[in-house]
């Protein structure tokens, strides 16, 4: 581990590194902060600049850095406005704002830093500690334990993610899966539903899909309905906290950093249920007095969903470094990155490419003191940002997507496709069809038919199933994962309408 | 009928036309050696195809009940007609121009046009603001991409080149 852990320093300390996880967090930051942008548009669009540097380690420590800085940036907006950025920081604004409010914008802000700060380094602790030795027993794993693997991702990602709705989160899915046929197969050689078009030969581009789910629409949802983006952000004072209030939060952080971790190495869960339940389990073991302070303005209110958020994003990269099956929809974006630039992440990662795992492991150390020591001090001049007309921002978030397309394929049609693949992805969030689901079906298709095809040849059919005991016990986990909300649901509708229980 | 379940209808359709073409089309190409494959190129599509249309089937019938929500929706498209719905039109219309314009008119003039009329459809009249930060920004981006990412975006349009 110590050999590791100096590569990555090694890696991580060279100067255009630093640079990157600088400018990754400063950029991140600063989008972070415009309601209604969340981390995935902004790594979708940062994808085609990361791609075209070459280097994987830069270009993963870069998109990391974004990550770190939208979720920080989000808190902010959370905290200043009421108006999160991103999904995972609204149980931020719980008492984030209120203390805003009470004229404590600045000790909000550095309770914010202080509590992501030490989830993000706590969770990068136990990231060294566990994705070794998980990515050691993924090392005896056979592909038809691999695809099984992936059917029980994504059936947790279907479970788990959007509003509850199973149905819904399973057919898109397959929906994505279904997209990632298109094209030619590495296995077959053979064009399969591409119509006769000859842009589609090479399947759909992973970037143009990411932009066309995830930025589209939500700057779409931007023009339609207009934010109230009316923050003084020159009002920020007062950065310190005493040592009895951090004498208060160190148990919080603490506990809310192993627990948002595990949730964020879960797939499907990720940092918005780490937040809210961090903030709800806090509630409810906090003493009577503080438990009516909580939603008031209580400082444990605020670094409960702080710390939790970010120990789940750096949760999130455990099965995304150690068995390369993406949890979320942001690690699924990084996953199509790092494929794009020939890396392979899996439990080969760590032999095969040692620097790459340990540079971005040391680069979420050094992410996160950059947020502590450079964000925090600029927040009040970063929170201008808020001021920028809607009427500049929005023509220049839809050129940034339309040039990622672009600059992927170098090819004008694949805009067109963007465009059309944005209004349907607009639709489906209108519908409230969860979108990340899609897209980690699309990148997750193509390897799942390859596992799938390498064990149906090795065993000459699909007995492979029954012939590997943990295959079979996978593939169950994966069936019990989506029949148990739904039963429940069904049962709970059922004793609703006062129909007995049958235990 | 509520969009989901109509979105849920169009997706059937699209899962029966490509279930169509898995079972009954794709095999009739296949070389007889790979006939002996335990695996062939549409066994995947078929399984998916199965899956999708069940899945769909569940949402157009109402299987799953949606969960009652008080939560206001961030948008409600039953009152689009509310919301800034020819601006996000204009927009989408203006995308598909300029990646119709792309190539023929030459990155420089399109993109200032785009950012230009982009913000002009949002209701921006400061002009002699709203040029200059469009070209010096088409200037950059122009930059980065031709020059640190070695990417070839032709600049002018077709005729001067």
């Amino acid at each position: 581990m110590l050999e590791g852990l100096l590569i990555g320093l090694q890696t991580a300390l060279s100067l255009q590194n630093l640079l990157m996880v600088i400018a990754g967090c400063l950029i991140g930051t600063f989008i972070g902060m415009l309601p209604g942008l969340g981390p995935m548009s902004i790594i979708a669009i940062m994808i085609p600049v990361a791609i075209s540097m070459g280097d994987p380690s830069a270009a993963l420590i870069l998109l990391a850095g974004v990550y770190y800085g939208a979720i920080f940036g989000g808190s902010t907006s959370s905290i200043l406005l009421n108006a999160p950025g991103v999904a995972g920081t609204v149980a931020s604004s719980f008492d984030g704002y209120p203390m805003a409010r009470k004229g404590q914008a600045g000790k909000a802000l550095t309770i914010a830093a202080i509590a992501s700060f030490a989830g993000g380094t706590i969770g990068a602790i136990l990231l060294m500690i566990f994705a070794p030795a998980l990515s050691s027993v993924a090392l005896l794993f056979h592909s038809a334990e691999y695809f099984a693997l992936m059917v029980v991702g994504l059936s947790a990602i279907a479970a788990f993610a959007g509003s509850g709705q199973v149905a819904k989160a399973m057919l898109m899915t397959i929906l994505g899966l279904i997209m990632a046929t298109v094209g030619e197969g590495a296995l077959f050689n053979m064009p399969r539903f591409t119509m006769g078009i000859m842009d589609l030969q090479s399947g759909f581009g992973f970037i143009t899909l990411a932009m066309a789910m995830f930025a589209l629409p939500e700057a779409l949802f931007l023009v339609l309905k207009k934010k109230e983006m009316s923050g003084d952000g020159g009002q920020i004072s007062e950065l310190r906290i005493s040592a009895k209030e951090a004498k208060a939060i160190a148990p919080v952080i603490g506990r809310q950093s192993l627990q948002g971790f595990f949730i964020g190495v879960l797939p499907g869960a990720g940092a918005t249920i780490a937040s809210f339940l961090g903030y709800a389990v806090e509630r409810n073991i906090a003493p009577k007095d503080e438990q009516d302070e909580f939603g008031k303005g209580s400082i444990k209110g605020l670094a409960a969903p702080e710390t939790a958020n970010n120990a789940a994003c750096t949760g999130s990269f455990v099965p995304l470094l150690t068995l390369g099956i993406p949890g979320s929809g942001t690690t699924a974006i990084l996953l199509g990155a790092l494929i794009a630039l020939n890396v392979t992440p899996g439990p080969r990662l760590m032999i095969d490419q040692p620097q790459v795992f340990w540079a971005v492991i040391m680069s979420m150390f050094i992410g996160n003191l950059v947020l502590l020591v450079l964000n925090l001090p600029l927040i009040p001049y970063i929170a201008k940002v808020l001021a920028i007309p809607r009427n500049y921002l929005i023509p220049f978030i839809l050129f940034f997507t339309l040039m990622g397309a672009y600059i992927g394929q170098n090819n004008a049609t694949e805009l067109l496709i963007l465009v059309g693949f944005g209004v349907c992805a607009t639709a489906l969030k209108f519908a409230d069809y969860p979108l990340a689901p899609l897209l980690i079906g699309f990148i997750l298709g193509g390897m799942m038919e390859d596992n799938f095809a390498r064990s149906m040849q090795l065993y000459d059919g699909i007995g492979f199933i029954f012939e590997r005991p943990m295959t079979l016990a996978l593939l169950v986990v994966a069936v019990i994962l989506v029949a148990l909300p739904t039963y429940r649901a069904r049962r709970a509708r059922a004793r609703a309408e006062g129909v007995a229980d049958g235990d | 009928m509520a969009l989901d379940r109509w979105i849920a209808f169009v997706i059937l359709c699209v899962s029966l036309a490509y279930g169509y073409a898995a079972f009954f089309t794709m095999d009739g190409l296949l070389a007889p050696f790979m006939q002996r494959n335990p695996i062939w190129p549409s066994t995947f599509p078929k399984v998916l195809s199965v899956l999708a249309i069940l899945a769909s089937l569940v949402i157009l019938l109402g299987l799953e009940k949606t969960p009652e929500t008080d939560a206001e929706p961030d948008i409600d498209y039953r009152r689009l007609g509310e919301y800034h719905l020819v601006q996000a039109l204009l927009l989408l219309a203006l995308m598909v121009a300029y990646a119709l314009l792309l190539r023929p008119a030459g990155f420089l003039l399109s993109t200032v046009g785009f950012l230009t009329i982009g913000a002009m459809v949002l209701g921006e009249r400061k002009l002699h603001i709203l040029l200059p930060v469009s070209i010096i920004a088409t200037g950059v981006v122009w930059y980065l991409v031709e020059q640190v990412l070695g990417i070839f975006l032709r600049p002018l349009p077709f005729f001067f080149v």
